[in-house]
């Protein structure tokens, strides 16, 4: 195992927020939450993160692996500053997704699962975002929704997350 | 906090709304709802102290059907809970909404949290559960935020927690959020990730009902099967019925997506002609003409214009048309669409998706890629039409859950409506239609 890590007493007050919600000898529940207050304070999740989160819920450290490897939206490498994921999926290619999607490549000069040189963007390609009436949508470092993405709304998003 | 929302008019989510009823997007608060007249079925449960066996006879009266995709009888699966089981049960609400068309969850979240939050406390009294859980979608974390806000609020008022509104009835409630994996959207996937673990399925038998989360018996509803529960206390059994058909009781949101003027949700009667869906969501979009439409999420067979444009939006009108309601997810394409490009967006999907644990989906949904991939790409050959149907047929029915069917029957159902553009790609080895559309 990795030296652990340690992470802010802001993010462990969130995460025993987390655990609150279950019952007592079920702190295991709280692991995906555990992981999404990790990276975001740490950007991405490494082994000595994802060792930290086991040990702190009690739980052996392949068993935080296996989730955090299993849910697309955790990063188990570094990543642009900005993460930029895109919907493709049917109901957004049909409302104008693959054309900001060719956008978003163009102006970053980066492809799908790719990091620009600066280490300023990644742009990943999204499966379902739920949220197709609001097509082409970017969920924008996990957290945040942006709908109705025209080239120019995609322009003023990259320069406000430069 | 808070979401950067556009206030619309009322109205927007169609006439006859009943779950979105006067909602503008910037009347979400407690106070909203109760202005609306919201939490007044709680209100009534608890000073007439209602026995829970008339709420649920009423639920079955109603045939409200499950909102998610499958359409089961609400009131018959909340009659599955053991009655008099002394150790903890949950309550469990659905609200990882990802099947590609589908976004009526986050609508009702965002813009109307408690009717969900007074659906799960009539849910968990007439169950006799103490605590609940809401799971929402990890995408939407906007939402996410939204609904721990109204749960505060709703807490502070006493519609939650302990002895809610001065009665004996308590219940907990609390969100938790899912990080990307639609399997999640499968209940026992959903079980699996609640209790801190991958998104895997689990065997049925035995269901929920009887080894849930945390192996107690537990009931799992869909967000707007939860929302639709005041109305029909307040209203009814009778006037829900009445609002739909026989067997399907009540209003429906449809969210209207793809080659529409106005995508989005609208809520209509179960029972409303397409054709009147479809000009609700503002007719097509530039004037074209309609080719197809997945009249219920991606997973749903794909039916020709000509078929939906004489169907009615409800749960057996649509099966007899040759697809199914689903979770109301209306996908629909023009006259311009590709057909073979349209299918390999969604076999990519479920390829990308399958949680890997049972080997016809996760070897067959890459299969069923690939094979499209090609003929699309202009590699097709002559047998693949049917190598097609026959990966899908070893797929379908042979899975722990239903992704594997999910994956399976839309191959089926393009290659029957559209085989001659399949055919084309294959014998011209090329696809019409460029990249870029």
């Amino acid at each position: 195992m990795n030296a652990p890590l340690a992470l802010s007493p802001a993010a462990l007050a969130r995460i025993d927020q987390a655990v609150a919600k279950y019952p007592s000898d079920q702190k295991q529940s709280a692991v995906m939450a555990a992981l999404t207050i990790a990276q975001d304070e740490k950007g991405w999740l490494s082994t000595a993160a994802m060792d930290f989160v086991a040990q702190y819920l009690g739980m052996p450290p392949i068993a935080v692996y296996e989730v955090a490897s299993f849910y697309t939206m955790y990063d188990l490498k570094p990543i642009g500053k900005c993460k930029l994921a895109i919907c493709t999926n049917l109901p957004c290619a049909l409302q104008g997704a693959t054309a900001a999607a060719a956008h978003l490549k163009q102006k970053l000069g980066i492809g799908f699962g790719e990091t620009t040189a600066d280490g300023a963007f990644t742009l990943k390609e999204a499966e379902c975002l739920g949220a197709c009436g609001d097509a082409p949508v970017v969920l924008v470092n996990n957290k945040r929704m942006a709908c109705a993405m025209t080239a120019d709304k995609l322009d003023k998003l990259i320069e406000e997350m430069k | 906090m808070g979401l950067p929302i556009a206030p619309f008019a009322a109205g927007l989510f169609g006439p006859d709304a009943v779950i979105m009823k006067g909602i503008t997007g910037a009347n979400w608060r407690l106070q909203d709802y109760l202005d609306r007249g919201g939490y007044s079925a709680l209100k009534k449960i608890l000073a007439e102290k209602i026995p829970p066996e008339q709420l649920i006879a009423e639920l079955k009266k109603s045939a409200l059907r499950g909102r998610g995709g499958a359409g089961f009888p609400t009131g018959l699966k909340w009659s599955f809970m053991p009655k008099g089981y002394a150790g903890a049960k949950y309550l469990v609400c659905n609200s990882d909404e990802g099947e590609p068309g589908t976004f009526k969850d986050r609508d009702i979240m965002r813009y109307n949290p408690h009717i969900l939050i007074e659906g799960m406390a009539i849910g968990a009294y007439a169950m006799g559960i103490p605590v609940g859980y809401n799971y929402i979608h990890g995408e939407i974390w906007d939402v996410y935020e939204r609904m721990e806000e109204a749960l505060a609020e709703a807490g502070a008022a006493g519609y939650l927690g302990q002895k809610i509104l001065g009665s004996d009835f308590s219940f907990e409630l609390y969100n938790h959020h899912g990080w990307g994996a639609y399997i999640c959207g499968e209940e026992t996937a959903l079980l699996e990730s609640l209790e801190g673990k991958k998104g895997q399925p689990r065997f049925k038998p035995p269901f929920p009902a009887s080894y849930g989360l945390y192996g107690k018996p537990t009931t799992i509803n869909n967000t707007e099967t939860f929302a639709a529960v005041p109305w029909i206390i307040t209203n009814g059994a009778d006037a829900f019925l009445g609002l739909g058909r026989p067997n399907n009781g009540g209003t429906k949101i449809f969210s209207v997506s793809g080659d529409v003027a106005r995508p989005g949700n609208y809520e209509v009667k179960l029972g409303t002609p397409f054709a009147k869906l479809l000009e609700m969501a503002g007719g097509m979009r530039d004037g074209k003409k309609l080719k197809a439409v997945i009249p219920g999420g991606s997973s749903m067979p794909v039916l020709p214009a000509d078929i939906m444009m004489a169907t009615d939006m409800d749960y057996d009108s649509i099966a007899k048309a040759g697809s199914m309601l689903g979770s109301g997810a209306v996908i629909v394409m023009d006259e311009t669409r590709c057909m073979v490009k349209c299918l390999l967006r969604l076999a990519y999907f479920y390829y990308e998706e399958s949680c890997g644990q049972c080997t016809p989906c996760r070897e067959g949904t890459g299969w069923l890629y690939r094979m499209i991939d090609r003929i699309e790409h202009g590699k097709g050959k002559a047998e693949d039409l049917d190598l097609l149907n026959n990966v899908a047929d070893n797929i379908q029915g042979r899975t722990i859950c239903a992704l594997g069917d999910a994956a399976a029957m839309p191959v089926r159902a393009f290659i029957q409506h559209y085989r001659a553009e399949f055919q084309h790609h294959i014998d011209h080895k090329q696809c019409l239609v460029p990249d870029y559309i």
